[in-house]
């Protein structure tokens, strides 16, 4: 399996990155390649940066004032953060899926809708039609919400709200879904949910996780990567990291010792 | 069971207590500040309840051609100038035959008020086929007849010579009421007139229109500035040390006391813009730059509250900055913003001292029908008639207090009412 | 491996797998010995305590079994522990079975003692044992330390064992052509052989599971079979 995928360019590649909030360093020279229609787990006790280094895919850290974000981050082969770039465009074929369930106050049908339409990706009211209900179907909701469209999306559980959510940024057919900690909110049953559809989106999608729960990075992803103190420390093939990893700090991280 | 679940030691005895204590002191504050409360609402309301009733006349009247309108050219104007006062005094004599002399023809016409004769006068004007006819007239009654009807006057107490309404005159009243022609009716006229140097004829409709153009006038320049400064603030400006300043600026802004903006207003809008004077539109303008600075500070802490959840969710779909907060953000921040707004501008309905200075203290007559229409408020209103020596005008301040206390309440209600339906959203 | 788990009773369980083995390994080596012993000596008392001895052994198979059971389904090991714990039930495995042919061996040196029956010299069945003995030793040796070129070694001396084993059948077959009265007695002695030959082959079998644990990768080249015994035969004089 992994000859084949490694033949192929990674859809999303980091080299060199450096993060600083104000005077603080959060990530230190971190290089990494994300591989096409594949999961990515970042893993690391809390504040090791993993979900600083995620953001920094889609530009979200633009948003904090005092973040500086050093490195050249290439997606589909173009520097992300040169100034000609897009943010908008950008996050619209990068999307993102928060820590706690965020649907809009709005209905159902008008949080999927909603990212269409501001890029203005249907064509007719029937066609945003098709892609709601396709996108519900993709996260695996339609079924449970087909008859209630129009009721509020915070008016689901915690784990169909979260599934929303990953409809909600499927609908603008992005090439790579970044998810912070999807899970940490919900029971196992719901998670397990979550992490079944994560397997059947990786055909269509690139997913990155970030999450503190090794046992999940074990299930789901087919890479890891360890992160530190701000530095990554090993990334490879889960198996390999699960199973025999190279550094010592991977080793003491993920068998529970005090490294 | 464990002894320290049915037993109270000392100490928890102590904790008790003081807890209890504490719930008491705040009833008791309660209370206190309930009973005050009640005590003003009580005192205005019985003082101004009388000002909603006003004594009037029943006269017999025949509207005779000759005496009206002699050219026959039902000219308006004319019909409303012409002399109505031997008219009413002739249906005055019917009942009351006695008085020939002139001076007491006098006497008895003053039982009505002056405004009687203006009243009819228009009455004829809007419908000129009255002339020619007779009709038993309602008419407004004197004040000093209002106020002896309604029992403010006792003739018992004072002296005659120290009262307005001799003793003669009161024989008649009590003729007239006698016969049913003095009754109290509901004084419409106070909601329909504007000011008046007579009491009876007196009414707040100017004031009240004078204070709801100006603060629609307030509202339309404080609202939308209000939230977009606020949006601007919160949203988009980069923290630095001008927006420091600028915070620190408006929070002094909203303690500076209200005349200093009057005087802003006549300085600049008046001297230097060379506005009308005593127009709504000034006093609107002077009122939105009072209530400005409270409109932005609460709604900065509004647009705060909202999660940056729900932000990100939007960035992260790939929406523009503008579009976040203008589909997300502001919606969300919408009804306490609303709130916060409703709050500042029933404050602003109180105040006096501004509209003083750009001179809203005149005695208007005229109902104002636009914003540069000469007005004056509803608080200006009252402070004029609470300064009046007229006897009747001290029930009337009172029923004016009533009126604008009343809009005060409505709005806070609306307020809430508003942040509850809105509310339910989130 | 020297830094100790957050969750103190984590290492408390791995600390209880690990001395599980190491008695198993105990009395495996013991075992073993007192088997070749009773041979030598011709002691059937002690034969029948080696016999005995095995119910503790599977006794203790079993009970290393559960352990190993529960750290895997409570703990969710990985890495180290993983290798780890894995190795040491599969190698629990192989102890358990050198203890069952150390029992076969004290079994028939009871029969033949019992018989009185003729062996020839049983010279190199001793040297076999000793062989293997030391292999045991080096394993738990080799675990306790997590030594991989120890554990090499111990690959090696199976090398040995099993030379002495191919010479040991000629000598049993030429013994048994030269009178036949020597059958019965050989034969055991044959089967005693192969039983010790086995166990060398499972000791080997343990140290490739050390090899894998501390490194985490298998050895590559197979272990060196040189049992040659299935291609002997030996042709009678004349």
């Amino acid at each position: 399996m992994s000859t084949d995928m490694q033949a192929k360019q990674p859809i999303m590649t980091a080299r060199n990155v450096d993060v600083f909030y104000g005077k603080k360093q959060a990530i230190d020279n971190v290089s990494l390649d994300i591989p096409e229609n594949q999961i990515t787990a970042l893993i690391g006790p809390s504040g090791c940066g993993k979900s600083t280094f995620l953001r920094c895919f889609n530009r979200m850290n633009d948003t904090i004032q005092i973040c500086r974000v050093k490195g050249d981050i290439q997606f589909a082969g173009q520097d992300i953060y040169d100034p000609k770039v897009d943010v908008v465009a950008l996050r619209s074929r990068i999307g993102m899926v928060f820590q706690k369930a965020n649907p809009f106050p709005k209905s159902i049908f008008d949080n999927v809708a909603y990212g269409p339409r501001i890029h203005s990706l249907s064509e007719s009211k029937d066609h945003l039609e098709d892609i709601v209900i396709t996108s519900l179907k993709r996260a695996g909701l339609y079924d449970e919400v087909s008859d209630r469209l129009d009721e509020p999306g915070t008016s689901l559980s915690g784990g169909q709200q979260q599934r929303l959510c990953i409809a909600r940024a499927i609908a603008v057919d992005p090439q790579i879904i970044l998810m912070d900690e999807p899970c940490s909110a919900l029971d196992p049953i719901a998670t397990a949910i979550i992490e079944e559809l994560m397997d059947s989106m990786k055909e269509k999608y690139t997913i990155v996780i970030v999450t503190h729960s090794m046992q999940q990075a074990a299930r789901v992803s087919q890479q890891t990567a360890f992160f530190h103190l701000g530095e990554l420390v090993e990334s490879g093939d889960t198996e390999a990291i699960f199973t025999n990893p190279e550094q010592e700090r991977t080793q003491n991280y993920i068998s529970g010792r005090i490294g | 069971m464990p002894d320290y679940l049915l037993t109270t030691s000392p100490q928890m005895a102590k904790r008790h207590a003081r807890h209890t204590r504490f719930q008491w002191y705040g009833r008791i504050a309660i209370g206190i500040s309930i009973s005050f409360m009640l005590l003003m609402f009580t005192a205005i309301f019985f003082r101004g309840i009388g000002a909603f009733q006003k004594t009037m006349v029943a006269v017999d009247v025949q509207f005779t051609e000759s005496q009206i309108d002699p050219s026959g050219a039902r000219d308006a104007t004319s019909l409303k100038q012409a002399n109505y006062k031997p008219i009413l005094l002739q249906g005055l004599q019917q009942v009351i035959p006695g008085a020939t002399e002139r001076r007491d023809r006098n006497n008895l016409y003053k039982i009505l008020s002056n405004g009687a004769a203006f009243d009819l006068g228009e009455r004829v004007a809007n419908n000129p086929d009255l002339i020619g006819t007779s009709e038993r007239v309602w008419v407004a009654a004197s004040s000093e007849v209002d106020l002896y009807v309604k029992g403010k006057i006792d003739p018992e107490e004072i002296p005659e010579e120290l009262r307005r309404l001799k003793d003669q005159d009161i024989a008649w009243v009590e003729i007239l009421r006698a016969s049913g022609q003095i009754k109290k009716k509901f004084n419409t006229a106070f909601f329909t007139s504007g000011d008046s140097r007579n009491p009876e004829m007196a009414g707040i409709l100017s004031a009240a229109l004078g204070s709801f153009f100006s603060l629609l006038i307030c509202f339309l320049i404080a609202f939308p500035l209000g939230i977009l400064t606020a949006v601007y603030l919160e949203e988009y400006a980069k923290k630095s040390r001008l927006t420091d300043i600028i915070e620190v600026n408006i929070n002094n802004l909203a303690a500076v006391p209200s005349i200093v903006f009057g005087l802003l207003g006549l300085a600049i809008f008046l001297n230097f813009f060379n506005l009308p004077r005593s127009t709504p539109l000034v006093g609107g303008m002077v009122l939105a730059l009072m209530t400005l600075p409270t409109i932005i500070i609460a709604s900065r802490s509004i647009l705060r509250s909202v999660p940056q959840a729900t932000r990100d969710a939007a960035l992260g779909l790939g929406a523009s900055k503008t579009q976040t907060t203008f589909h997300h953000v502001v919606p969300l921040a919408m009804p306490g913003m609303l709130t916060g707004t409703i709050l500042g501008m029933a404050r602003a309905l109180g105040e006096t001292a501004p509209l003083l200075m750009i001179g809203m203290v005149a005695f208007i007559v005229d109902v104002p029908k636009g914003v540069t229409d000469v007005a004056t408020a509803l608080p200006v209103q009252i402070f004029l008639w609470a300064d009046s020596p007229e006897k009747g005008f001290v029930e009337l301040t009172s029923a004016a207090i009533m009126v604008l206390l009343t809009f005060l309440i409505l709005m806070n209600i609306f307020a809430v009412y508003l942040r509850k339906k809105l509310e339910r959203r989130w | 491996m020297s830094e100790e788990h957050i969750v103190s009773s984590f290492d408390e369980d791995m600390t209880q797998l690990r001395n599980l083995f190491l008695e198993m390994g105990r009395i495996v080596t013991s075992q073993l010995q007192a088997a070749t012993r009773a041979l030598r000596k011709e002691d059937r008392v002690l034969a029948k305590q080696v016999i005995a001895g095995d119910k503790e052994l599977n006794t203790l198979e079993s009970e290393l079994n559960d352990l190993a059971i529960k750290i895997l389904a409570l703990r969710q090991p990985f890495a180290t522990d993983l290798r780890n714990v894995v190795g040491t039930l599969k190698s629990a495995g192989h102890f358990e079975r050198m203890g069952d042919l150390a029992r076969n061996i004290a079994q028939r040196t009871n029969t033949i003692t019992k018989a009185e029956a003729e062996t020839g010299s049983i010279e190199t069945l001793v040297r076999m044992s000793d062989q293997v003995q030391v292999m045991t030793n080096s394993i738990i040796t080799a675990y306790e330390r997590l030594d991989e070129e120890l554990a090499e070694e111990v690959r090696a001396l199976d090398e040995t064992v099993d030379r002495l084993h191919n010479s040991l059948f000629r000598e049993m077959l030429t013994y048994m052509m030269e009178d036949p009265r020597n059958i019965s007695g050989c034969m055991h002695v044959m089967f005693m052989a192969k039983n010790i030959e086995r166990m060398g082959d499972n000791a080997a079998d343990i140290a490739t599971e050390i090899i894998y644990m501390t490194t985490g990768k298998w050895p590559e080249e197979s272990r060196i079979k040189k049992d040659k015994t299935s291609r002997i035969i030996v042709e009678p004089d004349a």
